[in-house]
């Protein structure tokens, strides 16, 4: 074997079987799917109706076709919900056929399980009515759409995140993940949340609705709305709690790069309303789409960490 | 996260058209590895208004003036508190030419466990060191643990050279004498390029303090260099994942057996052997995630149909070409991760691409310093962070390769039966 300490060359080699980086993601993706199809009696899919968790769906039909996929839906409904993305659940549940369950954190308000917060956001509360479906239905693996490149808490999660009987997320005691080697073990009481797409970015999420040409809520794409200013974001006037008194609501061209309560979720101002248009914007896109459209992570610098330790996404 | 600067010029389509590299960084804790990523995601333009306004904030709170690029790469409030790196980090960016995964490898604590798990999956491995200190211990090790893992290309970063005044003595010294140890170790690639990460000197822009250095800039050469081996040059080996059977109206009969190619290619008519039970049979057809074609490689994640109706199900390897004698004693280097030490007589679990089967400890004739590689025999039982060779004795028989011939089909867990901890990364074969 030899070995010469070389200078690089410029010129790569062209290997006609190389995968494009949307290639690569997607047979990771499906792996993962399946490898919990093999090894777990009761998983779900936690499904918003968000684009990454439309990804997750579209990525799980494609794995197991020309079968139907092995998995429920769990949506967790608070109650504040963008109408145009409860219309878009209904008729994706429908057209393949799919079992969804749904854990209302207004059911859990209701019967004084949950207390509404003083600031009316709901993004938090979503953790209890979570657990609860999940301990209720034995879900033994649970699927999210989160990616490590969305918020530094995030870039160190695993592919396989073990939770404890409390759905606790323990930073220090994760246990390390080597080549395509996912440890799924468990005891009973305890589940695992997957994350299909860990490796993905915003950008590559886009680009592979653009390439698959998967159907999205309406409310990614620029539309007129009427809109209010808070914490330097564009809320939705609506029966939720706003505007309050001194917000005025207008009606502009934006659209939503997340999807998640109205309460905490912004608008960005956009005219971007095809998916080539989406993609060049999030291209040339200066600040994180977290840090541009969710409230909840602009609490504290350990906003994201905070929640994921309580069972969060 | 994109570069903005020449991602703006170019339609989706190409966007979407630019390959993926998996790579590592691997540094001892002065070498100055987060200014480095710090540099290659600024400068790359990957750092959001946002993420750089958190980091101005968080330097200004500690009484820096300028924002501390470090900072960038500063994960967790358990991390901040104690002003340490717990944990491998993944940081995502990218150029118009390339896709990049960084596995951010702390060097410190429990340095050894986080550099393998990062080196797994990697192409590339980063090793920085010191222009002033040279190839120290801590180099060693983390091209010790570059080549057992088989990372396919290393690239050593001399950093600091404003600190030695650019001075290319220096550097081909250092170049040399790293690439003699990276080749006793087997590593065939290695690419030396002298840098100043926090000048920013060959990181991204060329240097204009380095004349005599005629080669590209570190992130030149990650958006350059070969990704991937050339799966036709490879035996084709299918770990079986899933039995997909829809039993519906539209597809009555449809069975196939759904997994990622882990090397090579395969085609519609090749003849294969299903592992490890040893029958022979024929590919009826290959199904590309719900579409019908006649070739798959890797590492596409497929859906193969068999021309026999076989007794297959998840754990099964088929496999083209020289297939491995499925075998119940497993030789292998060893890397324990676990706190708890493996010891002989454990019995273990034994996670092998889809299979799992119960294991026992049968020996452990040495154990490795990663420092020096010299063999402490039987030393008993391995702790945390050693490296060592480990004889295994399996319920059940596996098809393993050689980990030097094949990093997905040579790996393996050791996992306690108990709690589910990972204990161990195997690698089968001999170590360097």
């Amino acid at each position: 074997m030899t070995t010469a300490i070389s200078l690089p060359t410029a010129a790569a080699q062209d290997n006609p079987y190389a995968l494009s980086h949307l290639d690569a993601l997607e047979a990771e993706a499906v792996h993962i799917f399946r490898e919990v199809a093999g090894e777990f009696e009761n998983p779900v899919i936690l499904f918003s109706g968000g684009k990454d968790s439309i990804v997750m769906l579209h990525l799980a039909l494609k794995a197991f076709a020309p079968a139907s996929v092995p998995f429920a839906l769990l949506h967790v409904d608070t109650g504040h919900n963008f109408p145009e993305v409860l219309a878009y659940r209904d008729r994706t549940v429908t057209e393949h056929g799919l079992r969804l369950h749904v854990a209302s954190v207004q059911e859990f308000i209701d019967s004084g399980r949950l207390r509404e917060r003083p600031d009316g956001t709901r993004n938090p509360l979503q953790t209890v009515p979570l657990l609860d479906a999940i301990e209720s239905n034995r879900f033994d693996a649970v699927f999210g759409g989160g990616r490590r490149d969305e918020e530094k808490a995030r870039a160190k999660e695993r592919v396989f995140s073990l939770r404890d009987e409390f759905g606790a997320w323990d930073p220090r005691r994760q246990r390390p993940e080597l080549w395509s080697l996912y440890n799924g073990r468990h005891a009973p009481g305890e589940h695992v949340r997957v994350f299909p797409l860990s490796n993905w970015t915003e950008l590559d999420v886009w680009q592979y609705i653009e390439r698959e040409k998967i159907e999205l809520p309406e409310i990614y794409y620029a539309h007129e709305r009427d809109v209010f200013q808070r914490n330097g974001m564009w809320l939705t006037a609506g029966e939720w709690g706003g505007p309050k008194e001194g917000e005025t609501p207008e009606r502009r061209l934006v659209r939503y790069r997340t999807v998640g309560d109205m309460s905490c979720t912004g608008a960005v101002d956009s005219d971007a309303d095809t998916i080539d248009a989406v993609i060049a914007e999030i291209a040339a896109s200066r600040l994180t789409e977290r840090g541009a459209t969710r409230a909840d992570d602009k609490m504290s610098e350990a906003a994201m960490e905070d929640r994921k330790r309580e069972g969060y996404f | 996260m994109t570069s903005t600067t020449q991602a703006d010029s170019l339609t989706a389509s190409e966007l979407a058209a630019t390959s993926l590299l998996r790579f590592a960084t691997a540094g001892s804790v002065d070498d100055g590895k987060s200014t480095l990523v710090g540099r290659l995601l600024h400068d790359s333009k990957s750092v959001l208004a946002d993420q750089l306004e958190a980091v101005e904030h968080a330097s200004r709170k500690r009484g820096q003036e300028a924002p501390d690029l470090a900072l960038l790469t500063d994960g967790l409030r358990a991390e901040r508190e104690q002003g340490i790196t717990i944990d491998v980090a993944y940081r995502y960016f990218a150029t118009p030419r390339r896709r990049f995964i960084l596995a951010d490898t702390p060097g410190h604590v429990q340095y050894t466990r986080n550099m393998v798990t990062g080196a797994s999956t990697a192409e590339l491995a980063v090793v920085l060191v010191d222009a002033r200190n040279g190839v120290v211990e801590q180099t060693r090790r983390h091209a010790a643990v570059a080549a057992l893992l088989r990372v396919p290309h290393v690239v050593l970063a001399v950093n600091k050279m404003d600190l030695v005044d650019y001075a290319e003595p220096v550097f081909a010294a250092i170049a040399e004498e790293f690439g003699a140890y990276a080749a006793s170790l087997g590593v065939r690639d290695v690419t030396a390029i002298p840098i100043s990460a926090l000048a920013g000197d060959n990181v991204v822009e060329p240097s204009a303090n380095m004349d005599w250095y005629g080669g590209p800039t570190l992130l030149e050469h990650l958006e350059t260099v070969p990704v991937g081996s050339d799966p036709s040059e490879e035996p084709a080996r299918f770990p079986v994942q899933y039995v997909i059977r829809p039993q519906s109206a539209e597809h009555p009969d449809y069975r196939g057996y759904a997994g990622q190619l882990a090397s090579g290619v395969l085609r519609t008519g090749d003849q294969v052997t299903v592992l490890p039970a040893g029958i022979t049979t024929t590919v009826a057809g290959i199904d590309v995630l719900g579409e019908e074609r006649d070739i798959a490689w890797a590492p596409q994640s497929v859906t193969v149909r068999l021309a026999e109706d076989i007794d297959i199900s998840r754990g099964d390897l088929i496999a083209a070409g020289p297939a491995p004698e499925p075998t119940q004693d497993v030789v292998a280097t060893v890397a324990h991760l676990a706190e708890r030490p493996l010891r002989v007589g454990d019995k273990v679990l034994l996670k092998h691409t889809t299979r799992t089967v119960r294991a026992i400890v049968k020996d452990i004739p040495y154990a490795i310093s990663v420092d020096t590689l010299e063999q402490v025999e039987r030393p008993g039982s391995l702790n945390v962070n050693d490296l060592g060779r480990v004889v295994l004795r399996t319920a059940e028989p596996l098809a393993l390769d050689d980990y030097r011939s094949n990093r997905r089909t040579g790996s393996f867990l050791l996992i306690d039966q108990a709690d589910g901890t990972t204990l161990t990364a195997g690698m089968a074969g001999e170590a360097f």
